[in-house]
């Protein structure tokens, strides 16, 4: 969100003049959920027949799923009917009333981050009377889009006016029953984006989340379905650098891409849902599942994330390389400071032949926190030929923390090669004080050797967003040494 | 310059230095000798202000100023610079960038405006030819894969670019073949002004042989026990140490 700031705060000056005056009360669904819920949702959003029945029955299938628990994360059990699945827009006196009411830590980020004032009081769920109105920003670069051919919407909208993509797509990377978490989201997912890039487009412009206005407070379970047709290419940007506090403490997303012949997505995140206070008190719980389908031959999917935030963490963004060729690849950073559980990596399914997959994961691991990566690598019989590098690096910072690797691997086919590298390695007093003696302050001498650890995903990332992560991550982590 | 009085310095509670006194003017350089676990390098981390020493008694000054209220970012501010007897491997971190922060770090503690990339280039360039440090290492991460000599260049070519007032070497000769010592040494040696004083600490008086000494100190027990000039440094090859240590404590 914080992207390129000074832009963002030019679009706001516009965005307040032509400002307008709403009313965000709205009805409040009771907590609970039942096949009345998803039915009560569903109509809400005048969703068609075919919608409602995939919803009921992931519902139905949910019901007779168990929550899994061999995540290295441990919280209070959730009571699923004790929460809301209807909340959105939230009423305003539920929300803090003004920035005096909110953790002044969080504020003290922003700040740090140079985040204008009006925008902190929408990261931080403030009760605004101006909701800043997007039509321009939102119209120039529709337009662009258009002329490109180019889909990019809320999903609401792609299921009322491109129902047979979404029709043709949905579930075809994450069914319905595949893991619990999608399960739910599947029943009762409130919004989230569609992207469809048309044969032979290079998307002319990275997609961002930030630019669809109407993704705000999409809530807690958010659908992302993108699909790259033939000999496509699009870069997407999920997420902001400014930590975003939301009273919805269970969050369970689902993102499927698909990737066509000869196509290319490139998925970026930067995660930094309110981790909670030191003691981790309010921190979002964060169950994502994200997956890529190499559908196409020569295609390609790359998901790089730095997460810094969430109170708790699972998440394992996975490529399952069908296409012939086809590439998958998994740049991480995850931070796990104070109470923070992180339990995050990824799955690289090969099926095709020379099916090719590099996995970079890096954690740090500082305060209390605990992190764990978890990576399955499984070739097919069928994938000839396929390779995979696994690299997986661990930095710890202090001595109450820790860092778990669970490394899964399944070849069936004696012509593949796989590789895996991992090491651990502590911030240790003596490098911090040869660093001191040569003239850099303690914060800038932990700044340099975590960015030195990151460098290779940091890489990955779109220019502006990598250097927003390098100043999170530092802001993530001070006051972690020393 | 730099003026040590009467230090008294503990480790977890065991006294190692125990009323040190040097007087290290400008521009000379001096050498302190001595048998092993006689508190050298504690007297060069102590300088330079690596945590974990504890000072009971004494000062440390600096031009006037009391070094041991810096922290060791700001003793580097000041122009001290500690070549380490081991020094360390920073993954990840390439080498010129951490010196660039360094340089900058140093800049900014002296008011100075920040080198900007191509002058820092361009000075880096014109040091490595000074002290012979491979320009492959240049953009290598900190010290890792490097060779026990190449680590030791490096510390040499890092203290010509920060160009300190005070510079203590820390065991320097200590893991170098012959070879590596003279390259080491002729580093130092083309570094020496009148500006700038050297503080060099060594077991052996062989490294003394290419970095001659104003004079040489002896310490012994946590104290300077015996001061005298270069010819020192050959007695006790000869002789030792023991008929010095004896004498001081009888």
């Amino acid at each position: 969100m914080a992207t390129s700031t000074s832009d963002v705060q030019s679009l706001i000056g516009q965005k307040y003049d032509a400002g307008f005056v709403t009313d965000i009360e709205q009805e409040h669904l009771p907590p609970g959920l039942s096949e009345d819920t998803v039915r009560f949702l569903s109509a809400k959003k005048g969703e068609p027949q075919w919608m409602l029945e995939w919803r009921l029955k992931a519902f139905e299938r949910w019901q007779q799923m168990r929550e899994p628990t061999w995540a290295h994360v441990h919280y209070p059990k959730i009571d699923y009917q004790a929460i809301s699945y209807y909340a959105a827009p939230k009423s305003s006196k539920d929300r803090p009333q003004s920035l005096d009411e909110v953790d002044p830590k969080l504020i003290e980020t922003y700040n740090k981050l140079g985040i204008p004032l009006e925008e902190q009081k929408m990261l931080a769920g403030v009760a605004v009377d101006v909701v800043f109105d997007s039509v321009s920003v939102h119209t120039t670069f529709k337009e662009k889009l258009a002329a490109a051919g180019v889909i990019f919407c809320s999903f609401s909208e792609a299921v009322r006016e491109h129902p047979e993509l979404v029709r043709r797509y949905l579930g075809s990377v994450v069914p319905q029953s595949d893991n619990y978490f999608a399960a739910l989201n599947s029943a009762v997912f409130s919004d989230g984006s569609f992207v469809y890039i048309p044969k032979n487009t290079r998307c002319p412009m990275e997609l961002s989340t930030y630019f669809r206005m109407n993704a705000m407070n999409t809530g807690q379970f958010e659908r992302t379905l993108i699909v790259a047709d033939s000999g496509s290419y699009v870069s997407y940007l999920e997420g902001c650098t400014a930590p975003q506090r939301d009273e919805n403490q269970l969050h369970a997303a689902v993102v499927e891409l698909v990737a066509l012949d000869d196509a290319e997505i490139k998925y970026s995140t930067v995660q930094n849902w309110y981790p909670g206070d030191e003691e981790g008190r309010g921190g979002i719980y964060n169950f994502v599942t994200k997956r890529g389908d190499c559908r196409g031959r020569n295609s390609k999917i790359s998901w790089t994330q730095v997460e810094t935030g969430s109170a708790i963490t699972w998440k394992y963004p996975s490529c399952v390389l069908k296409g012939e060729n086809s590439v998958g690849e998994f740049y991480s950073v995850a931070l796990a400071n104070n109470r923070q559980q992180a339990d995050t990596g990824t799955k690289m399914i090969h099926i095709g032949r020379n099916t090719r997959s590099t996995i970079v994961s890096k954690g740090i691991s500082a305060g209390r926190g605990q992190n764990a990566y978890r990576g399955l690598v499984r070739i097919a019989r069928s994938a000839e030929g396929a390779r995979n590098y696994t690299q997986c690096d661990s930095l710890l910072m202090g001595d109450q923390c820790g860092a778990h690797t669970f490394p899964y691997v399944e070849v069936k086919n004696s012509s593949a090669k796989v590789e895996h590298e991992a090491s651990t390695s502590k911030i240790s007093e003596d490098q911090l004080f040869y660093l001191r003696s040569r003239g850099i302050s303690n914060e800038d001498a932990v700044n340099l050797i975590v960015n030195g650890f990151c460098k290779q995903v940091f890489k990955e990332l779109p220019m502006e967003f990598a250097v927003e992560a390098q100043k999170l991550l530092s802001i993530s982590l001070e006051g972690a040494v020393g | 310059m730099l003026k040590i009085e009467n230090l008294h310095v503990e480790v977890e509670g065991k006294p190692i230095l125990r009323g040190l006194n040097l007087e290290l003017p400008q521009g000379e350089v001096h050498a302190i000798m001595g048998p092993n676990g006689s508190g050298k390098s504690t007297l060069a981390h102590v300088i330079a202000g690596k945590p974990g020493y504890t000072v009971t008694q004494g000062s440390v000054t600096f031009d006037g100023k009391d070094l041991l209220a810096l922290e060791p970012e700001q003793r580097a501010g000041e122009g001290v610079f500690l070549a380490f007897q081991y020094p360390l491997e920073i993954p990840g971190v390439n080498n010129v960038y951490m010196l660039k922060a360094a340089l900058n770090g140093i800049r900014k503690y002296r008011g100075l405006p920040e080198m900007d990339a191509v002058q820092f280039l361009s000075l880096v360039k014109a040091k490595t030819q000074v002290v012979g440090l491979k320009e492959s290492l240049l953009n290598r991460p900190v010290n890792q894969g490097f060779s026990g000599g190449e680590k030791k260049r490096n510390e040499v070519f890092q203290m010509s670019v920060l160009e300190p007032r005070l510079a203590v070497l820390d065991e320097t000769d200590s893991g170098l073949d012959i070879d590596a010592l003279r390259i080491v040494a002729e580093g130092v040696n083309q570094l020496r002004a009148p500006e700038r004083s050297f503080l060099v600490v060594t077991h052996y008086q062989r490294l003394l042989d290419y970095i001659v000494p104003d004079v040489v100190h002896v310490l012994a027990h946590g104290r300077i026990i015996k001061s005298g000039p270069r010819e020192l440094a050959l007695e006790l090859e000869e002789r030792g140490y023991d008929w010095l240590t004896k004498a001081a404590v009888a």
